[in-house]
């Protein structure tokens, strides 16, 4: 499986990085050289093989609906990058 | 050109519960922004999720309300994208396996008749929270409040064939989720969402045209309108050559027009995937058995049960049994001992016009369902007159006090001593010879001036049945 | 002070050979000497303070086992008012405001943090070399890489800057720098320990433990650590034994299995000897060696490379500028808010795998990729469960090679080849450990052990015996 720049370029749109046109060759032969490794798994036979998506056999534990968190706002905005008096702030979103 | 409407809705209901679906902040409406946003709702680095137990069984409890097949094995899946008011940069939704699997509602259609729309699925999922674009200059504010908020996402197969038949499933499902206390159906507050899946293909056709999807509805009479304006815009594109393009679009109800929405999500790859973080939700059976038998009467049970044991019309029993709280009242008013009939007429009669005109809800109502069926009771036992009742059900809507007081204190009761009546009568037949004779020459329609007279002669306290009895049989 | 294993330290604290504060004081001095970089940031105060409670608990006899022992905290833990930076510009600016469960378990203990130790970024890395906060260097010999992700925590205990730290491990970042900087080092089994508050990797491989001087000591360290959480789904619920009870048992009759497969052309030759000489070591003292085969191994490197970057394009997904961590200057729009403060805020190595994760999830290509790598670890798993039915314990090398020089290996895919031997316990979820077992070319060499679920008893007893036999585990690196 070899990727061209233009899919490399959307992959990264993708997952929001940017990457200039100096970077995308170099990108690109990282990319392919990472993924050539990935071509043996396609040796193996596992048409009746469960995939594990977890090393426990457990189910999800649930738990009791109560309110158990107080209201730390002010301790989480302090740390954010840019707040107003009450919200986070991003450049306006146009929908 | 015959078109055929085919529309599909897919229901966000915000589940009730105290915490969220995932963290132990609360869901409660209205609070400060960003004071009910924990580190987990916040996607600090390094939280996880834990699965909220009563979600479950909310899922599970409209799961076996719409005869729905139940996955007990389930999984959560990443929804993955970016978008300011999704913390993590993806959404814990469901994705391959569902918690509910296919079931199906029945509907009364327009023609009178009734139809199955099927349900695809429904899942749990998280909220996201809210952007506000105008409080800042040149700045999107977000309030992350709603973040992790359970929503139960139910999708309908595209069984629709009308606006009207949409908003009647829509309204069902509706009444449902509040029937079985899943979802306040609160539309003002965000609780109850629907967007419309809508196309239009040539009748007869069994191919399913290209699809728009409505958003940003929020009441029962906005979806009526949207799915119409929509229904007429492809119809427009269609007949002039055109192609229906698949795309989100946004219902203005200012300008009673659907816009399409700057391509947010439509370039969007999900990358759905198993979400790590949680593990597979294992339902066993005694807990599906537990939630079965603690489910109420749901809404076509309890409508089926007032048409055949108490013997309502179809309308009155579906109107009644349409809130839940409108047949718990009206059941409270048939324990009582009021007569079942005349009961269903004040409901939706009087009291419903009532609550209407004050625009609250029948939980709020100043007049008990107690104190409605003493009334229907007292006209049911002839005390007083329907008409009369109307003014007795004014005051007690004003808080003047109880039934009998009222009656009392005003001196409504209803005259039904068959002498007296009798004497007044023969004093207006004495006083009216002319019409007396007109009637009996063959103008039946004087009756009614007659009965108008005795009731003035009472102050319409006499029994309208007696009157009309005697000046039939001394008229003839 | 600094030769002294926690067990000693707790002796001598108990006695009021010295207090915690003298203790703390001590190291504070040597971190500030040192140039390994073996920390991001250095809690001075935060440590003297946490030094004096621990002091008065001392004082008057209450306290635990580990009370006044200070330790250095990898740089993935959150840890509340202190920094938490996993490495990366991108959290450089965070100040974490809330504890990690572990941070929270050891706190209770009136332990003393020194610092967060320094790692490779969002903990992708065999060498520490992906760190935003510069290389680290490695004890023995300092043109040389200490391993990684946890590379800063091996080369504080290493070169004695604290008796003990904490690591993780998600393809084996507590065993490889454990084995490159002669320590031992345990990764648990997964769910064995709360992730809560460690920032996330790789959610279904990663887990936390202790990386310690001896096997007693990482035995203790995990008494304390190990434990059912209610903010981790993913936590079992599973009583804590003391880990300590079963270390003087004897070995006799244990049944070792050493994967052919472990030992093929990779290896380097002289690790290979110490590796099989310290085995001979575990049969004078009674157990028994067979050869067992683990058919599937080579195909950990394809499908951990697959697995991890598909979680951790997602987990990292968070780091977006919008409400902690870094945000670049002056934004145009939103869009620009996340490409700059991503791309900047992020090294390549963690570019790399987000944009492999990425691609591997997106449509078209899960079914071959996730969904193949999913299927592949089931059978690695099967591979293992089939060999625990004949042996106690799975040994071999951690490493193919000893440390190598900073700057060598500049190839991602010949880094990746190097975790061949590590990756399979974390696919599987088996607990993993790394004892020093010798030395090659003067640097040290570290025999893996991996043990069936929930046998961490058994590879600490079985470590524990081997450093009542040999002393590598002592050994010092010069001038310390």
């Amino acid at each position: 499986m070899s990727l061209n720049k233009e899919q490399v370029k959307e992959i990264a749109q993708l997952a929001k990085l940017s990457i200039n046109d100096s970077e995308i060759e170099q990108s690109t032969i990282e990319l392919n050289n990472i993924l050539s490794l990935m071509a043996e798994l396609g040796e193996i036979e596992t048409d009746h093989v469960e995939p594990m998506a977890h090393p426990l056999e457990m189910s999800q534990r649930l738990r009791e609906d109560v309110v158990s968190e107080a209201d730390l706002s002010e301790e989480f905005q302090a740390i954010a990058p840019k707040t107003g008096k009450q919200h986070f702030l991003v450049p306006t979103v146009i929908e | 050109m015959a078109w055929e409407t085919v529309i599909g809705l897919e229901i966000h209901s915000q589940l009730n519960t105290k915490s969220k679906i995932f963290s132990g902040a609360s869901t409660e409406f209205g609070a400060e922004p960003n004071t009910q946003a924990c580190a987990v709702d916040l996607g600090l680095p390094g939280v996880l999720p834990v699965l909220n137990k009563e979600v479950v069984n909310m899922a599970l409890r409209f799961g076996l309300a719409v005869n729905a097949k139940i996955n007990q094995h389930s999984i959560f899946a990443r929804k993955n994208y970016f978008y300011p008011d999704l913390p993590k940069g993806y959404q814990i939704s469901q994705f391959e396996i569902p918690i509910v699997g296919k079931g199906a509602i029945d509907i009364s259609t327009e023609e009178g008749g009734a139809k199955m729309v099927g349900i695809t699925r429904a899942h749990l999922e998280e909220d996201a929270g809210k952007s506000i674009h105008d409080l800042y200059e040149d700045h999107s504010a977000i309030d992350f409040n709603r973040a992790g908020t359970p929503l139960l996402e139910i999708v309908s197969e595209p069984d629709m064939r009308s606006a009207k038949e949409a908003v009647t499933y829509a309204k069902k499902i509706h009444a449902l989720v509040q029937y079985i206390g899943i979802c306040d159906g609160n539309m003002q507050e965000g609780s109850f969402r629907c967007d419309a899946n809508v196309s239009i293909r040539k009748k007869g056709s069994k191919k399913l045209g290209t699809r728009a999807e409505l958003k940003n509805i929020n009441s029962f009479k906005f979806l009526e309108k949207a799915i119409n304006i929509e229904i007429e815009r492809q119809q427009d594109i269609l007949e002039d050559g055109g192609e229906v393009v698949q795309e989100t679009r946004l219902y203005d109800a200012v300008k009673n027009e659907t816009r399409s929405m700057r391509t947010k999500e439509e370039a969007n790859d999900y990358r759905y995937f198993p979400d790590p973080d949680l593990l597979p939700v294992d339902i066993e059976d005694e807990m599906l058995t537990e939630i079965k038998n603690s489910l109420p009467e749901l809404p076509t049970e309890k409508k089926n049960r007032f048409i055949s044991e108490i013997g309502l019309s179809d309308y009155d029993a579906e109107n009644l049994t349409a809130q839940k709280s409108l047949a718990d009242y009206y059941e409270v008013m048939l324990n009582d001992g009021a007569e079942a009939k005349l009961s269903a007429n004040w409901v939706m009669g009087e009291l419903s016009a009532a609550l209407n005109k004050n625009q609250i809800d029948v939980q709020d109502s100043p007049i008990s369902a107690r104190e409605l069926s003493e009334l229907v009771k007292r006209i049911s036992d002839d005390t007083i007159s329907g008409k009369i009742a109307k003014d007795v059900f004014k005051a007690m809507w004003k808080g003047n006090g109880r039934v009998d007081d009222i009656i009392e204190s005003q001196g409504l009761k209803q005259m039904t001593d068959v002498g007296a009546i009798e004497d007044i009568i023969d004093g207006i037949i004495a006083n009216n010879i002319e019409q007396v004779k007109q009637f009996k020459a063959g103008n039946t329609k004087l009756l009614g001036y007659f009965v108008g007279q005795v009731m003035k002669a009472t102050q319409g306290k006499a029994n309208p049945k007696q009157v009309n009895k005697i000046l039939n049989d001394k008229l003839s | 002070m600094h030769t002294l294993s926690v067990a000693e330290l707790s002796k001598s604290l108990k006695n009021k050979e010295f207090s915690s504060v003298e203790l703390t004081q001590h190291y504070l001095d040597r971190i500030n000497r040192s140039d390994l970089n073996a920390f991001i940031t250095v809690t001075d105060e935060l440590a003297l303070s946490q030094a004096r409670a621990a002091d008065a608990k001392l004082a008057n006899g209450s306290g635990s086992v580990l009370t006044g022992i200070p330790f250095a905290h990898k740089d993935i833990f959150c840890t509340k008012g202190v920094k938490t930076s996993a490495g990366s510009k991108i959290l450089d600016p965070f100040i974490s405001p809330y504890d990690a469960t572990l941070s929270h378990k050891l706190n209770i203990e009136n332990m003393v943090m020194l610092g967060k130790t320094n790692m490779d970024e969002f903990a992708m890395g065999s060498s520490n070399e992906n760190s935003f906060y510069g290389p680290v260097k490695n004890p023995w010999n300092k043109k040389m890489v200490p391993g990684g992700s946890s590379g800063g925590s091996a080369a504080a205990v290493a070169g004695r800057l604290s008796p003990f730290a904490t690591g993780t491990d998600t393809g084996g970042s507590i065993r490889q720098p454990s084995s490159l900087c002669g320590i031992t080092g345990i990764k648990p089994t997964y769910g064995r320990v709360s992730r809560y508050g460690m920032i996330a990797y790789a959610s279904s491989l990663d887990q936390a433990g202790p990386m310690t001087q001896t096997a007693e000591d990482a035995a203790l360290v995990l008494n304390a650590i190990a434990g059912f959480d209610e903010k981790d789904s993913t936590s079992a619920l599973r009583d804590v034994p003391d880990y300590t009870k079963s270390l003087r048992d004897s070995i006799k009759g244990l049944k070792i299995g050493i994967p052919k497969e472990f030992f093929s052309d990779g290896l380097d030759s002289s690790v290979e000897k110490v590796i099989t000489e310290s085995m001979k070591e575990f049969e004078a003292m009674g157990a028994e060696l067979q050869q067992i085969s683990l058919p599937n191994s080579a195909y950990a490197i394809p499908t951990y490379y697959i697995v991890a970057p598909c979680e951790c394009s997602s987990n990292l997904s968070r780091l977006d500028g919008v409400r902690y961590g870094y945000r670049c200057k002056d934004p145009k729009d939103l869009n620009d808010l996340y490409l700059r403060s991503r791309s900047e805020g992020f090294g390549d190595e963690v570019k790399r795998r987000i944009m492999i994760g990425t691609y591997a999830l997106s449509a078209g290509y899960y079914d071959a990729y996730y969904l193949k790598a999913q299927k592949v670890r089931q059978l690695i798993s099967e591979d293992f469960k089939k060999a625990f039915q004949n042996v106690d314990l799975i040994m071999g090398p951690v490493s193919p090679t000893t440390a190598f020089e900073l700057g060598a290996i500049k190839d991602p895919v010949s880094m990746y080849l190097a975790d061949i031997y590590t990756l399979s316990a974390n696919l599987a979820g088996l607990p993993g450990m790394s004892i020093p077992a010798g030395f090659s070319n003067n640097l040290p060499v570290g025999l893996q052990m991996i043990g069936n679920y929930w046998s961490e008893e058994v590879l600490l007893n079985a470590a524990h015996q081997f450093q009542t036999q040999t002393d590598w585990h002592s050994v010092l690196p010069e001038n310390i």
